[in-house]
């Protein structure tokens, strides 16, 4: 029988990146292929609007999704209004609203 | 003796005029400014070592002295034509002169940053581009929006380069490094001043240039944020607002600077874009394109016309020498004459 010494191992903090699934980033730049080329200068979140008020990153979002980490993102990226702000400034041409769009879609078929 | 012609008298078109005139050919350069080296003399001082832009612009001058160069200025070249082994340049007054080969130096223009309506420059007074800061540099009269001296000055890179908005995917290349430059300077100026540079990738690929960009934060106490300012926007007290994203914290981040210097990048200048469009030899991005990436890098697609230098795509003043020497080498070769 275990032993209950009142503390247990916490879960890894490292990315695996052997056991991620980049299947859903795979669909993603299919349907946006832009969003590869992203270089995360963070523009698009000092501009976005529902960063003013929540602590919503756009960018760390994208960042989040490209490594396969989807825990919690599809509630995040409901802060977004889909205002378009973050595709004026974006100096790698992303078309960002189509990809959040998409990446709800593909979170909520997961 | 062979007569070439080399358009444009900056750094490039001297270097490969002295070489040429010194090698037996009849070299005449055509400028179309007054004077030459345009953009040599609106700096103060150059990276790597901080030597005066003004001593380098008397000694490339001093080469215009060799025989056998001819220079005319106010002379603005828009084209030039094949007539069986001749070519024929072809001025703004529509005037032509002959020529065996013509090497093109037309250079490049500084990015008007203007097009960059989000950084509001020429809007809010406290928001200036590299080579203003120059200027300011060069007159040693640093200055905020209401003349007093500014306690924070904030650079920001790629204004007009990497930005498909622009339309310049290409990097500039002197950008980083320069802003390095400039902010020692301006410490060594200001020695109480907050100074900040928000870059999205710094790219110090010259000899020296990485340690330039150690001394900068170890010496003169220079910040590093990463990550692009999205917007300026102006204070009631006459500062400048940023916004941007702290991309290694994550998280937005927003502050009002007195002087905003916006890095503005290199495209081809008139010039050559006209003599590009002209002559069907311009490429990417209107600069002028050459055969190889490699080797041939000194010929453009049409025979007999060289190009040498920043008209080609950005690069340093070292460079660009470099580059003139070998189109010189390459018209030597191309046309018989012995080394
Ligand atoms: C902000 C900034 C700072 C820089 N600082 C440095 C530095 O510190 N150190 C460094 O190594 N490099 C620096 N550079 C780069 C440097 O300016 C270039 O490497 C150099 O000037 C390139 O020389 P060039 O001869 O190719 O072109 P240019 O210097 O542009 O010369 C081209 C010449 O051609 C003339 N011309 C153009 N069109 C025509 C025409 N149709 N007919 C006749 N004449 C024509 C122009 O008037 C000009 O005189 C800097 C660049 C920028 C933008
Ligand atoms: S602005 Fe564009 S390139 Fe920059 S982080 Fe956002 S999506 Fe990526
Ligand atoms: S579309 Fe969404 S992510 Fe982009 S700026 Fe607007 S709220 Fe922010
Ligand atoms: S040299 Fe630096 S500032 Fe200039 S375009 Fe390249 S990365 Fe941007």
């Amino acid at each position: 029988m275990a032993v209950n010494f009142g503390y247990s191992i916490s879960t890894t903090r490292v990315i695996n990146f052997d056991n991620c699934d980049f299947n859903l980033l795979h669909q993603l730049e299919e349907i946006v292929p832009s969003y590869k080329r992203c270089l995360n200068c963070g523009a698009c979140t000092a501009t976005c609007s529902a960063q003013q008020f929540t602590k919503f990153n756009i960018r760390k979002i994208k960042s989040l999704f490209t490594s396969a980490q989807y825990d919690k993102l599809a509630k995040e990226l409901d802060k977004c209004m889909l205002c378009g702000k973050c595709t004026l400034v974006c100096p790698r041409g992303i078309n960002l609203r189509p990809a959040i769009m998409n990446m709800r879609k593909i979170l909520s078929n997961k | 003796m062979k007569k070439i012609a080399v358009i444009g008298a900056g750094p490039a078109g001297i270097e490969a005029s002295y070489i040429l005139a010194s090698n037996n050919f009849e070299v005449t350069l055509f400028e179309k400014s007054s004077s030459p080296l345009s953009n040599i003399l609106d700096k103060a001082y150059l990276f790597p070592d901080f030597s005066s832009a003004t001593e380098l612009a008397d000694k490339l001058s001093a080469k215009l002295l060799q025989k056998n160069i001819q220079v005319v200025l106010d002379k603005e070249i828009v084209d030039i034509k094949k007539d069986g082994d001749i070519y024929k340049l072809i001025d703004k007054e529509e005037k032509s002169h002959i020529a065996d080969a013509v090497l093109i130096a037309t250079g490049y223009t500084i990015f008007d940053a203007h097009r960059k309506e989000e950084y509001g420059y020429g809007i809010y007074k406290g928001v200036v581009t590299s080579l203003d800061l120059e200027k300011m540099i060069r007159h040693k009269q640093i200055f905020n929006s209401i003349g007093d001296i500014p306690s924070r000055i904030t650079f920001l890179q790629c204004v007009g380069s990497r930005d498909e908005k622009s339309g310049n995917n290409y990097c500039s290349k002197v950008c980083c490094v320069t802003a390095v430059k400039q902010a020692i300077e301006v410490r060594k100026a200001l020695p109480d001043a907050e100074i900040y540079i928000f870059y999205m990738d710094l790219r110090m690929w010259g000899q020296g240039f990485e340690e330039l960009y150690r001394e900068a934060q170890e010496k003169y106490d220079i910040r590093f944020v990463r990550g692009r300012i999205s917007e300026a926007s102006a204070t009631f007290d006459g500062k400048v607002q940023i916004k941007s994203e702290d991309t290694l914290i994550g998280q937005p981040l927003k502050m009002n600077t007195d002087l905003l210097v916006l890095m503005a990048g290199m495209e081809p200048s008139q010039g050559t874009k006209t003599i590009g469009k002209n002559c069907h030899i311009g490429g990417e991005y209107q600069f002028i394109s050459s055969q190889g990436a490699h080797i041939q890098d000194n010929l453009t697609t049409m025979e007999g016309i060289y190009v040498a230098g920043t008209a080609k795509r950005p690069m340093s003043i070292r460079d660009t020498l470099t580059d003139a020497d070998s189109a010189a080498v390459q018209i030597m070769m191309d046309l018989g004459e012995k080394l």
